[in-house]
């Protein structure tokens, strides 16, 4: 195994003040809640389908508190409070709710005591079927195996979820460990989760329950054929992050980008709402056994991958933090980072490298996500080809956990079929040819590597500190990640965000919180 | 499967350069040669090979040579073509209609509206409906620009309004309307399935629509905007790849002017 001498006194520091930042924004976090994390918990107690108008009832009930004024109260209050008063399955009481036949805030109430104990019962049969997915996941694997780290993973990203299917067979056929199903454009700016098989979409395909459960069959049926196990990656960010995520874990997903930094910078979601949402999210997944994966190598597109290393650096630290307290082991979490340096820089590769091994040694069980090179892609392919050759050789190198394949035609357009097999045979070719050399070749002390991974070794921790000192709310609005500046009090769903009040109850949390030991 | 390293074909075909007839080129003029790859719904076999080849002569191409298939699963393969093509366009007859005004530097642009105009130009700008790649307009706008090209934010003559990603064309044209921009740049990355066509045309009917369409310089840029197409749209003018802040404040500083404008 590769290694560099880092100042471990800076990790410790680094380490500990995005500590302090989690824990300063977690006292935010427990008094609030948002609509997305009322209708996950209207999902996990089982409500599904759409009204007439095709409007998901999860959103229907929630609204229907909301507009009766008593959001505060959460969801779980007046759903279980109607369970025990009308002896109606909660699916039953949102399509009461739906057509306009019950009014749940008006209903005579039970005891809090009465209603907090049929809470958990309500809640133990989801929380029983997510852990069941689990062991089906972990026998799988066990069963039939699964590929090499760095896992590969392409995209897929035709519209058309049937269309997907080929898509994603052929690319596990050619040797990918993970597919991802792109969203349709946009997909994250709406606070609804769109109902059923989808066929239509641009730049992907919505994520749905429906879609979920039709690729989970497919990949199953393939992993079986080609004796891996392969898992299947979906986007767990936006307006509806933690139904996301709880959508994910009942239909079996294995990973979900799950990261409200990228949210906050890059869709413009107000990050109250979002940080919010994130928790509970991460409850889920950590529980349901996902590997989420960070999105910090987006920074690296708008701002100088050289100039801003040192703030992927940090919020890595800051993503370890939040995962940590939402119960998260450390092998679910793929931190990511980017290959994204200008390739006309003189030792330029070196500069990755030094990036990649330290985040390697700086979070050594972590499934790293190492994103391809996106920004310096021309519609030059051929040249597009080597950059990517580059960047597979950085991570065979230093050990990255997913390796989230580049495309020669990254410029151009989703990927074609053959432009993901090209990619595949590109990394397997690296990836076994190279397979050692990390282990071969010692980095020079005092060299360029090492005196770089130390200069943004101390830069991020220098960041933290202030980070810790101003709160991570005013970094935001300072535009330090990614170049850009986001208000506390602008963005998209903060009208969604609310303080809770005392009869509030999510019985989710204490029974997840704590991920797969939570037994 | 390929012919070798050594072509033993003939080449009596005319080996002078012609404008009218200009065929493409790999080691000898007018030889017509040309790369292609492609993938054919067809399982890895002797006769998918022979339907590329097939293909291949349709599309115009002599002599295909399938140099490489590679087995995709699922029943579809790959193939990589070499041959020539039988082809030529008469290049004597080409007009690309183009941005035309002369690019200044920052300085000449800051210069140029002093002068000319006389008070700061504004320029909004934003990546609209569903776009969320903000990498094109803030290589224009924001400050640093991109590639040593200061982005409009640092020009002291032009006030400067990003209004970033995923922005509805509502949005956008109120803020112009707002802060009575001159100028409004639209971005649009993402073209998948030409979704940028019924955007960038829903923004010129607004601003039609709302009266400021001679009043307001319409400028739209990305990977494949072209000028004529930006034209076809009703916009002033189309910016493609390897476009900078300088092309498009001249532009826009010039326009004005032309238009009378101040």
């Amino acid at each position: 195994m590769a290694y560099i001498h880092l100042n471990e006194e800076l990790i410790k520091r680094a380490r500990e003040a995005a500590r302090n930042i989690a824990v300063d924004t977690q006292k935010f976090i427990d008094v609030h809640s948002t609509v997305a994390i009322e209708r996950t918990i209207a999902r996990l107690y089982g409500i599904d389908g759409v009204d007439e108008n095709g409007v998901p009832l999860p959103n229907r009930i929630v609204e229907h508190i909301k507009e009766n004024g008593a959001l505060e109260d959460g969801l779980t209050y007046y759903l279980v409070n109607a369970v025990l008063e009308t002896n109606l399955s909660p699916q039953e009481i949102a399509e009461e709710v739906a057509k306009g036949n019950l009014n749940i805030v008006k209903l005579n109430k039970h005891s809090i005591e009465e209603i907090q104990k049929k809470a958990y019962e309500l809640a133990y049969p989801m929380v029983e079927r997510i852990k069941s997915n689990r062991r089906t996941r972990e026998e799988m694997i066990n069963k039939i195996g699964e590929g090499d780290k760095p896992y590969l993973y392409v995209i897929v990203a035709t519209g058309n979820i049937y269309e997907d299917v080929v898509q994603a067979q052929s690319a596990a056929k050619q040797g990918a460990d993970i597919i991802a199903v792109i969203r349709t454009t946009g997909q994250s700016l709406l606070d609804y989760v769109p109902y059923g098989a989808t066929t239509e979409g641009f730049g992907g395909t919505y994520a749905t329950q429906e879609n979920f459960r039709i690729m989970r069959k497919a990949l199953d049926e393939v992993s079986y054929e080609v004796g891996r196990y392969i898992r299947l990656c979906n986007y767990c960010s936006g307006l509806c992050m933690p139904e996301i995520a709880a959508m994910g874990a009942m239909e079996r997903l294995d990973v979900m980008l799950n990261d409200a930094l990228y949210g906050i910078l890059f869709r413009d979601i107000n990050m109250q709402r979002t940080i919010v949402d994130q928790f509970f999210s991460r409850v889920i997944n950590g529980f349901a056994g996902v590997i989420i994966n960070t999105g910090e190598d987006n920074y690296l597109t708008t701002a100088d991958a050289v100039e801003a290393a040192h703030t992927v650096l940090a919020s890595q630290f800051i993503n370890e933090q939040f995962a940590k307290m939402a119960g998260i082991p450390e092998e679910q979490m793929g931190l990511g980072h980017a290959f994204e340096m200008n390739p006309d820089l003189k030792d330029g590769f070196l500069l990755e490298l030094a990036q990649a091994q330290m985040a390697r040694q700086i979070f050594p069980k972590a499934p790293l996500k190492y994103m391809p090179p996106t920004k310096f892609m021309t519609g030059n392919i051929f040249k597009g080809h080597i950059q990517d050759a580059l960047f597979n050789v950085v991570s065979i190198w230093t050990h990255q956990g997913i390796q989230l394949l580049g495309m020669l035609t990254e410029a151009i357009h989703t990927p074609f079929i053959s432009d993901r097999a090209l990619s595949i045979e590109n990394a397997r070719y690296i990836f076994n040819n190279m397979k050692s050399i990390g282990d071969e070749i010692e980095f020079k002390r005092g060299g360029i590597v090492e005196r770089r991974a130390n200069e943004v070794l101390n830069k991020a921790t220098m960041l933290l500190e202030e980070i810790e000192r101003e709160g991570l709310f005013t970094t935001l609005e300072k535009g330090i990640f990614a170049d850009i500046k986001r208000s506390r009090y602008a963005g998209r769903g903060l009208d969604g965000v609310f303080t809770k009040g005392e009869n509030y109850i999510n019985a989710f949390i204490p029974l997840m919180l704590g991920g797969a030991d939570n037994e | 499967m390929s012919s070798g390293l050594y072509s033993m074909e003939k080449k009596d075909f005319d080996k002078t350069f012609d404008k009218t007839r200009v065929k493409a080129y790999g080691d000898t003029m007018n030889d017509g040669k040309v790369q292609l790859s492609f993938t054919l719904p067809l399982p890895y076999s002797d006769e998918a090979k022979e339907a590329a080849r097939q293909l291949a002569l349709k599309m115009g191409i002599e002599e295909p040579n399938v140099t490489y298939m590679m087995d995709l699963g699922v029943g579809y393969t790959f193939f990589v073509v070499y041959g020539s093509c039988i082809h030529s366009v008469d290049a004597t007859k080409i007009v690309v209609p183009k941005v035309e005004t002369n690019t200044m530097s920052m300085d000449e642009v800051d210069e140029y509206i002093r002068k000319n105009i006389g008070r700061k130009v504004v320029v909004v700008g934003a990546c609209t409906g569903t776009d969320a790649h903000t990498v094109g307009i803030d290589a224009i706008m924001n400050m640093k620009g991109y590639a040593g090209h200061y982005g409009l934010e640092r020009y002291q003559m032009i006030e400067v309004y990003n209004l970033g990603s995923q922005v509805p064309n509502e949005v956008l044209v109120a803020k112009a309307i707002e802060v009575n921009a001159d100028a409004i740049l639209v971005s649009q990355v993402v073209t998948q399935k030409n979704v940028h066509i019924p955007n960038m045309t829903e923004l010129v009917e607004l601003v039609e629509a709302e009266g400021i369409r001679d009043r307001v310089i319409l400028v739209a840029g990305g990977p494949r905007i072209s000028h004529e197409l930006a034209k076809e749209l009703g916009y002033d003018a189309g910016f493609g790849a390897g476009s900078f802040a300088e092309d498009v404040a001249s532009f826009i500083v010039q326009e004005m002017v032309a238009r009378g404008i101040k």
